[in-house]
């Protein structure tokens, strides 16, 4: 490939106005990556036909009663760029939530996931919308890779009418029913029956659609779960349970919650595997094999091993329980987005200082994305009384007291 | 259903109306009882439509209202809503325990796994929060389910599932996810079940806002709220009683029709009165209706309002009824403290407080665990005497 064709090429693509919105999961016409021992994998990645294929190979994965997919996954300049911008505008998401907290246009719940971003960054990768999607609480990057926009996110953090659930979910409480995400659920484990039911629907449409249902390794002992899993391996729903394993369900460690911390072997019968999931193209390779396996052979476990730079919500300084030594350390050594940076480099697709200015793009962006959030307004104060039903049927709600008149359901 | 004299009188008259119109003649003999020449009419009429191969329909259309009834369980009400439901709408599917192969734990379900298929009625382990869970999930995603709880005390194992999925998500994503999905099963006492099989939960249920709550009665309140709940957009919790799935009621032919619903959020008054109102929903509004019989013949003239909807309540029938009346009492098997009848009483003292010429009342289950022997459980649940002498002193009359 010529290099500064290349470079000309990438220069072009990174000029480009950044569109609001992460630019994710459309399907470019002959982007498609056979993958290797997994069969005839088709995933839609970031490539586009222009740009030529190269083969990185990833972290190894650990199986659980399956064969697992190859380390080789193909990608390309284009994908790993995308990807480089996708994470990049995930992180300072969080950091800018983090400032609007303490500057107090935040409130309530915080649960910030940054140094997880190559789970929504590399799932999405190898899924479609038509895939559905469910998490807890720490959401904003799921949201985001599910093609919510950051202007969004902050909105909703400040309670703006122009939020992701026009204020009135919050922090925890992100939808996006078009791209088949359904939150954003804030009852630990909750989400994880209702992720099977998601993969119910596909199956009973029989739509070659599969679900993703994300939860912790706080959540991760759950008896609800199991009950899930029962169901799901009975039925043969095509559900895949990512454990975002941060080794932390809020202030304690693993070894203290789980007496077998190895999650990606609890569903016992539900095979599993192992992800580094700090590792975006191990994320993107384990989703697509996931897929195909829930689709074609039933649900199955990925555990993503990941690790979040914030505590466990805002109030939490995440110090108490860890090591600031352990937290460099991953900082310096696992870092997602230094990892891409250090693969565009290798494979000469970026230098330093072009990253470094793409970059600084992103961050004036999300900056003015939030800048342009702050100046939206409040919702409508009638807004308190809507959707509690979809049909009203007419029913009034008696007001907070008597002599007020009553309100349309 | 054949009802007051009043009615039998009117609908008579118009019976006779109708077979003028088609010149058939009518004589009845004189000073035979109402009912007695309602079912001579009735009688005639049909062996008249077989002969003259004159249909309802007709008959209906020349005026007159159709007098063809028939008995029907609450059990067979429900199984035929759910029936025919699923047949004009392929998003509807059952799951539950014991719901297919077992033919429903109380035969509610009876016959729909062989007409549907697996994929549609499927049995669930027991594990109430999974399988509540996943039914959420598939209505969130657009199915419409309805999820069978063996009774709605095991529903608290998936309570969670219950309210903080289902009733608050589609308030919560400010409208985009709505959620289209029926737990029904019976709700309240049965007969000997004791402490952890006979609580009443339609004060929790009906507490909260995105939930709809039902509580039919008898087999009409059955089958068209339970066809209605089943085409609501919104999450219902439809109360069910043990005790009513046999019990037989007489419908009209109307009610048999594929597209007859009830509307939601309607309470229906049963019975006409002018001295005092009295509430209830579920198996005690029969209670309601032999204690008015009773009290009839010492010239008390009850009003007896069924609720069907306890959420959203239908609060202007009650008032309406207690502004006429003057006198309420409410009845319920569940526990006093913040029950339905609570919510009642307190509808009426707001809105009603200038018409009402006594304290509201209410009688209630008693405050305990239910006991297993059948003595004390008798004194653990309100009885017709109950009512007939509760409202007597209402009344002022002892």
């Amino acid at each position: 490939m010529h290099k500064t064709g290349a470079r000309s090429l990438l220069r072009g693509v990174s000029s480009l106005p950044i569109a609001t919105g992460v630019q994710l999961c459309a399907p470019i016409a002959g982007a498609v990556a056979a993958l290797g021992s997994g069969g005839n994998l088709t995933i839609k990645g970031f490539a586009s036909t222009a740009d030529e294929k190269i083969v990185v190979k990833c972290s190894p994965f650990r199986p659980h009663r399956l064969e697992p997919p190859s380390q080789e996954v193909e990608t390309s300049g284009s994908e790993l760029w995308e990807m480089l911008k996708t994470m990049t505008r995930m992180r300072r998401m969080e950091l800018s939530a983090d400032m609007l907290y303490k500057s107090k246009l935040a409130r309530g719940f915080l649960h910030l996931a940054d140094g997880q971003e190559a789970i929504p960054c590399g799932m999405e990768a190898a899924l479609t919308f038509q895939d559905s999607m469910i998490q807890s609480y720490r959401t904003h990057l799921t949201y985001m890779g599910r093609g919510g926009t950051v202007k969004e996110v902050a909105a909703e953090l400040m309670g703006r009418y122009t939020g992701a659930a026009k204020g009135i979910g919050g922090s925890m409480h992100l939808y996006k029913k078009e791209n088949n995400f359904y939150g954003g659920a804030g009852i630990v484990g909750e989400q994880v029956p209702v992720g099977a039911g998601l993969a119910f629907a596909h199956q009973y449409r029989n739509d070659g659609s599969a679900s993703f249902t994300l939860y912790g390794d706080g959540a991760a002992n759950q008896g609800q779960i199991f009950e899930a899993f029962n169901i799901a391996a009975l039925w043969n729903l095509p559900a895949v349970f990512v454990i975002e394993n941060n080794h932390y369900g809020m202030g304690t460690a693993e070894a203290r919650a789980a007496k077998s911390p190895r999650y990606y072997t609890r569903g016992d019968y539900v095979p599993g595997m192992w992800v580094d999931g700090m590792d975006v193209l191990a994320v993107k390779q384990a989703t697509a094999f996931a897929k195909q396996h829930a689709l074609e052979q039933g649900p199955l476990c990925l555990e993503m091993d990941t690790y979040r730079y914030h505590g466990h919500s805002i109030s939490d300084p995440g110090s108490t329980y860890r090591t600031r030594d352990e937290i460099q350390g991953m900082r310096q050594t696992r870092d997602p987005i230094e990892h891409v940076k250090t693969l565009l480099k290798e494979h000469k697709f970026a230098d330093a200082t072009e990253i470094k200015r793409v970059e600084k793009e992103i961050r004036k962006e999300v900056n003015d994305e939030i800048e342009q959030a702050k100046k939206d307004d409040y919702p409508p104060t009638e807004f308190l009384w809507k959707n509690t039903y979809k049909d009203g049927l007419g029913a009034k709600m008696r007001p907070l007291e008597m002599g007020q008149p009553k309100i349309p359901v | 259903a054949l009802g007051t004299h009043t009615a039998v009188l009117h609908a008579s008259s118009r019976l006779i109306q109708a077979f003028e119109t088609i010149n058939v003649p009518v004589t009845l003999p004189k000073n035979i009882a109402l009912r007695t020449a309602a079912a001579m009419l009735a009688s005639f009429g049909s062996s008249l439509a077989r002969r003259a191969a004159v249909s309802g329909t007709v008959l209906r259309s020349l005026g007159a209202r159709s007098y063809a009834t028939q008995d029907l369980t609450v059990r067979d009400a429900l199984n035929s809503a759910m029936d025919e439901e699923m047949e004009k709408d392929k998003d509807v599917f059952i799951l539950g325990e014991e719901v297919g192969d077992y033919q429903g734990a109380y035969k509610i379900t009876r016959g729909l796994l062989q007409k549907y298929g697996a994929n549609r009625v499927r049995d669930t382990p027991i594990t109430e929060a999974g399988f509540t869970g996943i039914a959420v999930g598939a209505a969130f995603s657009g199915l419409k389910p309805i999820c069978e709880f063996m009774t709605f005390n095991f529903a608290m194992q998936a309570i969670d599932q219950i309210i903080n999925s289902a009733a608050k998500t589609l308030y919560m994503s400010a409208g985009s996810i709505n959620c289209p999905i029926v737990f029904r099963g019976p709700n309240g006492a049965a007969a000997g079940v004791a402490a952890q099989h006979s609580q009443c939960f339609a004060a929790w249920y009906s507490h909260v806002p995105g939930l709809k709550v039902i509580a039919p009665y008898d087999a009409e309140d059955a089958r068209g709220l339970l066809k209605a709940s089943i085409r609501d957009p919104d999450p219902v919790v439809f109360l069910e009683n043990e005790i009513l799935y046999g019990e037989s009621f007489k419908v009209d032919d109307k009610v048999m029709d594929k597209d007859f619903t009830l509307p939601i959020g309607k309470a229906k008054v049963m019975r006409e009165g002018k001295d005092i109102t009295l509430v209830a929903f579920g198996k005690l509004v029969g209670y309601n209706l032999k204690a008015a019989e009773i009290l009839a013949e010492d010239d008390i003239d009850c009003e007896v309002i069924n609720l069907r909807t306890l959420k959203p309540i239908d609060r202007d029938t009650i008032v309406n009824s207690v502004k006429k009346t003057h006198r309420l009492l409410v009845v319920e098997e569940g526990w006093p403290q913040s029950g339905v009848a609570s919510e009642i009483m307190a509808i009426a003292t707001e809105e009603a407080f200038d018409y009402l010429d006594a304290a509201p009342e209410r009688i209630t289950g008693a405050e305990v665990p239910m006991p297993y022997a059948a003595n004390l459980e008798a004194l653990a649940l309100p009885t017709i005497d109950d009512v007939v002498r509760v409202a007597k002193r209402t009344m002022g009359k002892q």
